[in-house]
């Protein structure tokens, strides 16, 4: 019997080993690749300074990178680590780890290669903003790369806590969940915070003047953005710290992935569109200074009312775990 | 393990559940955003408006909201009747 668990613990890892590097790669190449393009744009239009847009578009490629080692070192430990085989419930446990961190990079990935490429075409336009426009773009992709760090920290707890005192059933439907959570709840708001950073890049090389509030309005909204992916990651922790009565029925074990899964998808949608509403009043405070308050309320109405339905799912999601 | 019918049934109640909400989100989610982009964009342009801008716009993110909360309907109906 040891030998089986032994057998599946292996596949485990290297299947959730293969898919935190596939899916991991997804995000950060699109990224960057929407960077070079951006970059090459912006040289066309001012060859003279292609020495400093060739940085700032390296700068920025190493940072959208960075989601895509998270998932590297996660495959990594997965593929060249001898873990422990003592009960089912690392199978899951190994399977949850490399899906939280491969779909965590995703948003990430992709959301930061935004302000890197617009960094490129505003510092082609306005030379003399580079070193703010590298300043707020640094800010705002490391903001960017949060939920990818959210994902990450998930898929370490998972691989360094020992879960096989846990009851299998419906342990392994839980650990798996809260993989699903904390990894498909990283997907919106990577993008939406990425969103939100382009925009704040492009206004200030287009007003100068303007830099102060847009870097600010910037941080509100992407700090608005990044609520869902927070919420994915509290239900990944309750999903793996709520210990949990055997149960030999079937129905328990799929509310709790039922629950990963319902607040893992249900963030992607208010992720998204909280990241264009930010985008959009960042950009019309740079061109329209003097609005600024105005369009900071209106944003956070409106991220407010597109919250809801992450916040429905976040209801179903402790309705699943607590009360059924 | 011992897998009854019911228990299978119950099992299936409780993951649609879950899938009906988190993919019921995904669209109210990004329709709401867009629509309060848009106002944005309206209010930078004519901030004297402002006011009947922010209206209208709740107004079509309430209406673009009823998606989700049919979602939160059904996932309930599962949850506590079916």
């Amino acid at each position: 019997m040891t030998d089986d668990i032994q057998v599946w613990v292996k596949v485990a890892a290297f299947i959730g080993g293969g898919m935190a590097m596939g899916f991991g790669a997804l995000g950060a190449a699109i990224g960057e690749g929407y960077t070079a393009a951006k970059a090459n744009e912006a040289i066309a239009r001012n060859p003279q300074i292609s020495g400093d847009l060739f940085k700032t578009m390296l700068i920025g490629q190493a940072i959208a990178e960075s989601a895509s080692i998270f998932a590297l070192v996660i495959a990594m430990i997965l593929l060249f680590t001898d873990f422990a085989a003592e009960s089912y419930v690392m199978v899951s446990v190994l399977l949850a780890a490399g899906l939280s961190m491969g779909l965590g990079a995703i948003g990430s990935g992709v959301g930061s290669g935004f302000p890197a490429g617009e960094a490129c075409t505003g510092i082609a336009r306005q030379p003399a903003m580079n070193g703010r426009l590298t300043t707020n773009m640094l800010i705002g992709s490391a903001v960017c790369q949060t939920p990818a760090i959210f994902a990450l920290v998930t898929s370490f707890i998972l691989l360094f806590t020992n879960f096989s005192d846990r009851p299998v059933s419906p342990t392994w439907a839980a650990i798996l969940g809260a993989g699903f959570a904390s990894g498909f709840g990283a997907i919106g708001s990577g993008l939406g915070g990425g969103l939100v950073a382009q925009a704040s890049c492009e206004g200030i090389a287009r007003q100068p003047l303007s830099a102060t509030p847009v870097t600010n309005v910037m941080l509100l909204g992407q700090a608005v953005t990044q609520t869902t992916a927070i919420y994915g990651l509290l239900i990944s922790f309750i999903l793996m710290f709520k210990g949990f009565a055997p149960s030999q029925s079937i129905a328990e074990s799929m509310a709790l992935l039922g629950a990963g899964l319902c607040m893992g998808i249900g963030a992607i949608g208010p992720g998204i569109g909280e990241g264009f509403t930010a985008q959009s009043a960042v950009k019309w405070i740079s061109r329209n200074q003097s609005a600024t308050a105005s369009l900071t309320r209106s944003m956070l109405v409106g991220q407010a009312v597109a919250e809801s339905t992450g916040i429905y799912a976040l209801v179903i999601s402790l309705v699943l775990i607590f009360v059924i | 393990m011992a897998i009854e019918g019911t228990h299978i049934v119950q099992a299936a109640a409780f993951l649609g559940a879950g899938l009906s909400m988190g993919l019921g989100a995904i669209g109210p989610g990004v329709g709401e955003g867009l629509a309060a982009a848009k106002a944005c964009e309206a209010i930078g342009k004519n901030p004297m408006e402002a006011g009947l801008l922010t209206r209208t716009m709740l107004v079509g993110q309430a209406v673009s909201e009823s998606t989700g909360i049919y979602a939160l309907v059904i996932a309930l109906l599962l949850l506590f009747v079916v």
